[in-house]
């Protein structure tokens, strides 16, 4: 599965959010949005990728740009997750149909029916910025390539 | 505003903790609050090969990180990183203010001076910038480890 290209336009996906409410490819229109893709909340992997983020926050939203974690998690868990570790990223989750929001994006790991780890930057368009797949999913991607994937975008 | 873009690590300098001497030192970045980092310390200890040791202590990941990573910088001031390294690690069950008087003590680490320089915002600084070095090289978690400039989070062979 090959991660989506820049300049493609984000196709139509639905995820759900914490508060229940849909997230859809109309969420991203009007601001610039980074999706981080994780396998699974409370692995010991993941859980070290979202701190780490967390603690760039300042740089990742400073001009107004909004970032996301998706897993195909349920919204229960990706909260209890999110509260557990202080994060406050939001979480977005592809649970049901499983990973079909994922598969649009291309990060989803059929191998072992979970969310690849990978980035997409969306610009206000709708538009994919920038894109990026890690060659498995314990490749974790440090936060430097999402600074770089913003500067480049 | 941090530069949080891609850099690799630097090699080792002046400004480094290096323990031992046999061929190049491996760099390590971790924190005192982390086991994993407690682990990869005594490995290292058991196979004799020099170490360099810097800070990924991050406030997002544990609460004492950065407390812990200074504290060991004040201890540096009087010559006792290593000394303090390997009593944060030897027992990580007591980590707050108290238990750090105490370890200080049975050291022979001034307290005074200890307290004081914990304080010198010379030394957070420091703590900081190992910590965006390691984010800029791509660190997503303690301990990583350089191996061929890049960082890993395996143990190296």
């Amino acid at each position: 599965m090959s991660i989506i290209a820049p300049d493609t336009l984000v196709p139509s996906f639905e995820l759900g959010r914490e508060d229940g409410t849909k997230f859809t490819e109309a969420d991203l229109l009007g601001k610039r949005t980074v999706l981080v893709f994780y396998p699974f909340a409370f692995s010991p992997v993941c859980t070290s990728q979202l701190q780490v983020y967390t603690e760039a926050l300042p740089e990742i939203t400073a001009d107004g740009t909004v970032i996301y974690a998706v897993s195909t998690d349920a919204s229960f868990s990706q909260s209890a997750f999110r509260e557990h570790l202080g994060v406050p990223i939001e979480q977005l989750s592809d649970f049901e149909p499983k990973g079909a929001a994922s598969k649009v994006f291309g990060a989803y790991f059929e191998p072992a029916g979970m969310t690849n780890r990978a980035l997409v930057i969306v610009g206000d368009d709708g538009r994919v910025l920038w894109s990026y797949l890690a060659e498995s999913p314990g490749d974790l991607p440090g936060v430097n390539l999402i600074i770089d994937g913003l500067a480049a975008s | 505003m941090r530069d949080l873009s891609s850099l690799p690590v630097g090699p080792v300098d002046s400004d480094d903790h290096v323990r031992g001497t046999a061929g190049d030192a491996l760099i390590v970045y971790a924190e005192f609050s982390c086991p994993e980092c407690a682990v990869a310390a005594e490995r290292i200890r058991a196979s004799d090969r020099s170490v360099c040791f810097r800070h990924f202590a991050l406030e997002s990941r544990s609460a004492l990180a950065v407390k812990l990573a200074i504290a060991s910088e004040s201890a540096a001031r009087q010559g006792m990183f290593w000394e303090f390294h390997d009593s944060l690690f030897a027992d990580q069950g007591r980590l707050d203010d108290p238990h750090l008087w105490q370890r200080c003590e049975l050291l022979g680490i001034d307290l005074d001076r200890f307290e004081a320089d914990r304080r010198d915002p010379l030394l957070a600084d420091k703590v900081a910038s190992q910590a965006t070095a390691a984010m800029r090289a791509g660190a997503t978690g303690a301990p990583s480890f350089v191996v061929s400039g890049s960082l890993q989070q395996d143990f190296p062979a």
